[in-house]
């Protein structure tokens, strides 16, 4: 075997022995809880940001952050109101959680740059996974027996590598494989650094800018002579039932297998009975652990998501129930009530079983 | 789970044993293909891509993409390229193998590739490490990798150095990277036989017994190679070449080649070669005597292909899973193999419904799509449907058998009642849309022509449909359209109605049928629009947007329309008379015909009529747009309108050889005279001063024109009576759609729809020919008053002659009713066997009717709105109440019906 070592190799022994025994239980969005604070823009800013620039940054020579809003980069949180954050986190263990992901979907260098704070890319990657870190330490402390894991989040950033922005010019591209590469290399290290137990590339729209993330992992890893589980996360845009960039399930199940991840699944974009045909799919495939974080819902005419913790959980109940599941957890609009109702539903169930498992045991 | 490998472009593709032997395209390889380095030299990528395309319509399952050539920058070019046919769905569904001597070049393509692809190739020939480190690599782009027999000590061309070198290969790739054996794709190298050097003669037989040896080690391995090197020494030969392909493939693939880089489109079954060829090639593959390149070049020059010659059927589409072949019928309208892959995905079934549910919908939704996008024309859909009704009909008895058994009914997108509405008996359109919506999984209740209102609601009842479509090309029609909407509503149906046809238009719909109906109706423009305008109708999701738009639209119809205030640019009819055509008819000599009164032809030569077809409506009526002959190398649809113009010629040369139909005419001339806008007609031998046989009734322009331009009406164009100038009128009733039927219903039994529109369409076409052909005898014999007339058929079509031949029921003299005046002089129906319906529509509908006038400055022109005083003043001449004319005249009314 030429695989490299574990970084972490008594907490991946813990994670898979986990994942063997039940299904473990993701959180739920962060965008929803966030809302509810109802921060202004000097609310975001903090003290940090509060002159218009970044009062940390020695060298004054990135762009001047004071000439854009920061409101709305939630990301940012992490930094000025790390106890919003953290609270968010806590929520989501109590409510069953065994697994949080990091405040940092937006944290690489081209997703910043839209704020001008590109600079601060390694810095909310590393901070990020620490206050997650932190958040489950404590609630593992109370409750030895349950372990929690953070998970090290890189989202698919706000460009494209496989679809040209320009109708007129389908060849051209505003984003190539080797940015997307350095992004996620920068953006990983900071997640390892802060203490990620794991790291998932999460939402996949275009499966290339995946590809990149993965290919960065890889090298990262070969670099640092240890690696980390990775988990897939695709996103079936609609019900056509492919990615935006044109994958199916499957196809898409392909491209990314060579990563030999922990898991692979699918979130965002459906709820879950949308996604089930999908994660069926995968389930049937896969040669890793499934998982599947869903909406709660589509959005309604006011673009917010109302699917009860009851009705989702009824339908999550399902896929348990079918065996398909490894992890599940929840996406856009779903809150701690829905997880509690989500890890209550599937208590009862056992986890999906490997396909190669089984199969190798048959033969 | 099996080791398979597991590819994927937009869709995946696993290489599982039952796929026998994976086609890469290699058409888009530069050093392989002189046409597409061209393209990409002077960056002409839109041709580049559609090379690439072809490659995956003939049934490449991968495709390589080589930009090796030195005067190309080939990292960037790789990158353009992958990127561009990536952003083609149909291209890009496919695995792409990324192939370079370089390794940047790999790179560069790798970094644009989302799916899983292959690497073609790597090599130990500059050492372990660096194939080693290039293999790491490929692996973290995620991808499969070619294994070319290459060491450092050069290319392997014996079995034993071909062998020793993958293994070795293999070994290293395992042990050291954990490289999955099936991601190994070995190419033992394959180097051109027969080239006269001796060493060379066994190449063949040493990469067919390395790929023996090696399947048997490394079972989860693949076998690849560039097959078209094998017969490197006979270029310009492509019989021969191909003839080595297939006899090299057979014996490569029974040993356990699985993948090969082939022209998709020109494999040649090795079965079908001929034998004497087949048996020289083999002894040349298989070195199997001293002198077999010898009597290979012996026989060589005879199979070389002249210029111009149509290629061998492309077959290797033949050898992909059953369940492709069928989609590959269908979008390729191939019925020759249809039923044999439908019984064998039948067999592949747990219910004969999951055929059509499945493979057939799962092609005709390809179908569909590309239709949609405009990638595919309606004569290529209309073949995919003659392909998908046969498979339909084939399983039918077993979905019978199965409802009875089970109860069960299956699904489809909805249910629709077509119907040539009462009085008209035009059935092509329909016949096309139907097609298309079946196409579409629509299920389609064909009711037929002329068919009355109280048949299609209580059809549209017993059979619970979803939506009406109504369909009609003359302009009564319009007025029983708007008759069938009303009934709909005072029945209180609820379904939507769809509408369309020649003569119907938005603004008609919007105006005179859609206000009497409340539920849901809609114009639609010609077939391709149909299938839009159904789902959008069936769907819950859209039909409420999509009518709140088209509600929104056709109201906005009518406010325009009202602005425009009635009759607003009409003059008044005395004033339109007062304006009329006239000439200095005292220094006028009208023609005497030749031959006055009528003849009859009995069966005339359709061999002659070919001759004089009006190729553009045909292309229109097939929804292709273009002037004839131009259209046949036009950028869009040259490729479909030759095949289509093809196919119309071979039934031509057949129907007019085994006569399967007769054509009927006949022709009259009468003295007449003009008294307003009528024309008195006699009989040939009474004089002007006796009483009228007839009475032609005609409609006059009333358009706001200066004084000098008059406001026309036919009768003009006959010398008035008070001139005491002696003129004359004629007449015509041409068909040649007499014994279509039983050759219709062969086809239409065969479920071959294609056909049975095609031959209504050439019918019409000849009919149309007829008329023009008697027109100009007309002009040279029978009238004669043009005897030297030397024209072209385009000079014809272009109308440039003394003379014109409008038709009732036709812009110049819209009113139908006109057509049975003459009927009655011609004693139509007696000669040519022509029916009038009680919409005056002509059956057989492959026929054409309607006057002759001779005067010089006789001229096509269009009647246009009517005001009331004229519709009152005609009503009186034909001796109908006002509202009978108002109905008549409907689509003509320049004025609000109280």
């Amino acid at each position: 075997m030429s695989a490299l070592p574990w970084l972490h190799p008594d907490r991946v022994a813990l994670l898979e022995q986990a994942l063997h025994q039940r299904i473990l239980i993701l959180d739920g969005g962060m965008g929803t809880m966030l809302q509810a604070h109802e921060l202004d823009e000097s609310g975001f800013r903090g003290e940090r940001f509060e002159h218009g620039h970044d009062g940390h940054a020695h060298d004054h020579d990135h762009d001047h952050p004071g000439s854009c809003d920061l409101k709305g980069n939630n990301d940012l949180l992490t930094l000025t109101k790390p106890d919003i954050i953290r609270g968010v986190h806590t929520a989501y263990l109590e409510a069953g959680a065994d697994l949080v992901e990091t405040n940092t979907f937006n944290s690489t260098r081209i997703s910043q740059a839209d704020y001008k704070l590109q600079h601060l890319a390694y810095e909310l990657n590393r901070e990020g996974a620490r206050l997650a870190r932190a958040a489950c330490d404590e609630m593992t402390a109370k409750t030895p027996d349950k372990p929690r894991f953070v998970i090290g989040v890189l989202g698919p950033t706000s460009r494209t590598a496989s679809l040209s922005p320009d109708v007129n010019d389908p060849g051209y591209r505003n984003v190539t494989f080797e940015e997307l590469a350095e992004n996620y290399t920068e953006s990983t290290n900071g997640l390892i650094d802060g203490g990620a137990d794991v790291i998932m590339v999460e939402t996949i729209f275009d499966t290339l800018n995946a590809k990149a993330a993965l290919f960065a992992l890889s090298e990262l890893f070969h670099q640092r002579g240890a690696r980390m589980p990775v988990m897939i996360s695709g996103t079936i845009t609609d019900r056509s039932g492919r990615t935006l960039s044109g994958q199916t399930a499957e196809a898409f199940y392909y491209s990314v297998a060579h990563a030999r991840p922990l898991s692979v699944g699918f979130n965002c974009a459906l709820g879950a009975e949308d996604l089930r045909p999908h994660v069926q799919t995968l389930s049937n495939i896969a040669q890793s652990f499934v998982s599947t974080h869903p909406n709660a819902g589509l959005p309604n005419a006011f673009g917010e998501y109302d699917e009860s913790p009851e009705h989702m959980a009824g339908v999550i109940g399902d896929f348990a129930r079918d065996g398909l599941l490894n992890l599940v957890g929840g996406c856009c609009g779903t809150t701690p009530a829905h997880i509690k109702a989500i890890a209550e539903a599937v208590r009862d169930y056992a986890p999906r079983v490997i396909p190669s498992a089984t199969q190798a045991e048959a033969a | 789970m099996r080791r398979y490998t597991r590819l994927s472009g937009l869709e995946p593709l696993v290489l599982t044993p039952e796929l026998l032997f994976v086609n890469v395209g290699e058409r888009t390889n530069v050093t392989g293909s002189a046409q597409f380095k061209k393209l990409i030299k002077e960056e002409r990528y839109d041709e580049a891509i559609d090379v690439a395309r072809q490659q995956v319509e003939n049934g490449a399952q991968i495709i390589d993409i080589n930009m090796d050539e030195g005067l190309i920058d080939s990292e960037a070019a790789m990158t353009r390229f992958v990127n561009l046919i990536s952003s083609e769905p149909d291209i890009a569904r496919v695995p792409f193998m990324i192939d370079s001597s370089k390794w940047t070049v790999i790179e560069a393509g790798l970094r644009c590739l989302q799916g899983k692809g292959i690497v073609n190739s790597i090599s130990m020939k500059e050492g372990e490490a660096q194939f080693l480190d290039h293999a790491r690599k490929v692996q973290q782009y995620g991808a499969a990798a070619v294994v070319m027999a290459f060491d450092e000590q050069g290319q392997a061309d014996t079995c034993a150095r071909k062998v020793e070198i993958c293994s070795r290969a293999y070994e290293l790739l395992t042990r050291e990277l954990d490289f999955p054996p099936e991601d190994i794709i070995f190419d033992p190298n394959i180097f051109a036989v027969a080239t006269g050097i001796e060493e060379h003669n066994n190449y063949a037989v040493d990469f067919i017994e390395a790929t023996r040896e090696l399947k048997k080690r490394f079972p989860d391995c693949h076998i690849s190679g560039g097959v078209s090197n094998v017969s490197f020494s006979f270029r310009g030969n492509d019989t021969v070449r191909e003839a080595i392909h297939s006899v090299f493939l057979y014996h490569a693939i029974k040993a356990g080649m699985d993948m090969g880089i082939v022209n998709a489109g020109s494999l040649a079954i090795y079965d079908n070669l001929d034998p004497e060829l087949r048996e020289r090639v083999e002894d040349v593959v298989l070195n199997r005597r001293e002198d077999s390149t010898e009597r290979l070049l012996e026989i060589a020059d005879n199979f070389r292909k002249k210029k111009g010659e149509v290629v061998v059927e492309t077959v290797a589409w033949r050898e992909i899973p059953v369940r492709e072949r069928l989609s590959h019928a269908l979008v390729h309208g191939i019925d020759q193999y249809v039923v044999e892959d439908t019984e064998e995905a039948r067999q592949l079934s747990s219910r004969p419904l999951d055929v059509i549910e499945g493979p057939l919908m799962d092609g005709m939704n390809v179908v569909g799509d590309l239709f949609g996008a405009g990638k595919m024309f309606l004569p290529q859909v209309v073949k995919s449907a003659r392909v998908m009704k046969k498979a339909v009909a084939y399983l039918l008895p077993f979905i019978e058998e199965e409802k009875l058994r089970t109860g069960d009914m299956g699904k489809n997108n909805g249910k629709i009642i077509m119907a040539t509405v009462k009085g008209d008996v035009h059935d092509i359109g329909k016949n096309i849309v139907a097609v298309v919506l079946r196409c579409n999984n629509f299920e389609v209740i064909d009711l037929g022509v002329m068919v009355p209102a109280q048949k299609i609601l209580e059809a549209a009842i017993a059979e619970n449909a979803d939506i009406i479509g109504l369909s009609g090309l003359i302009t009564p029609s319009l007025e029983e359209m708007s008759q069938v909407a009303r009934e709909m509503q005072r029945q209180n149906f609820h379904i939507p109605l769809m509408i369309g046809g020649a003569t119907t238009s938005r603004a008609h719909t919007a105006l005179k049928i859609e206000p009497h109906y409340k539920s849901p109706t809609v114009w639609v423009k010609d077939a391709s629009r149909a299938v839009g305008v159904a789902q959008s109708l069936v769907s819950k999701d859209l039909v409420e947007e999509f009518i709140a738009k088209i509600r929104l639209e056709y109201a906005d119809v009518r406010e325009r329309h009202k602005d425009r205030g009635p009759g607003k640019q009409l003059v008044p009819l005395a004033k339109a008379r007062a304006q009329r055509f006239t000439c200095d008819w005292q220094a006028y000599e009208p023609p005497v015909p030749k031959t006055p009164g009528i003849t009859v032809f009995d069966d005339y030569d359709l061999a002659e009529l070919r001759q004089y077809i009006d190729w553009l409506p045909f292309f229109n009526a097939w929804e292709l747009a273009g002037k004839f002959p131009a259209i046949l190398d036009d950028d869009v649809v040259g490729t479909q309108a030759r095949e289509l113009y093809a196919d119309a010629n071979r039934m031509l040369d057949q129907l007019i050889a085994e006569r399967w139909l007769t054509a009927k005419g006949v022709i009259g001339f009468w003295p007449a005279t003009n008294i307003g806008d009528d024309i008195e007609v006699y009989a040939v031998d009474a004089t002007a001063k006796a009483k009228p046989i007839a009475m032609l009734r005609h409609l006059r322009q009333q358009v706001e024109k200066p004084a000098d331009r008059p406001d026309f009406c036919l009768a003009d164009f006959v010398a008035p009576k008070d001139s005491g100038v002696e003129d004359w009128v004629g007449g015509f009733a041409v068909t040649t759609g007499i014994g279509i039927e039983p050759h219709v219903e062969r086809f239409e039994a065969d479920h071959d729809d294609y056909s049975s529109i095609m031959l209504k369409a050439l019918a019409d076409r000849l009919a149309e020919a007829f008329a023009e052909r008697l027109h100009e005898r007309v002009r040279k014999e029978f009238w004669g008053y043009q005897p030297d007339e030397t024209l072209a058929n385009d000079d014809l079509i272009a109308e440039k002659y003394r003379g014109i031949r409008p038709a009732p029921g036709y812009p110049a003299c819209p009113e139908h009713s006109e057509k049975a005046t003459l009927f009655e002089l011609l004693n139509a129906t007696e000669h040519t066997t022509i029916q009038l319906t009680e919409s005056f529509a002509m059956h057989p509908t492959a026929a054409v009717s309607g006057w002759y006038f001779s005067h010089p400055q006789s001229q096509y022109f269009v009647v246009g709105k009517l005001s009331r005083d004229q519709v009152e003043d005609y009503a009186k001449r034909k001796g109908w109440t006002r509202e009978l004319a108002e109905r008549w005249l409907a689509p003509y009314l320049g004025y609000e019906v109280e």
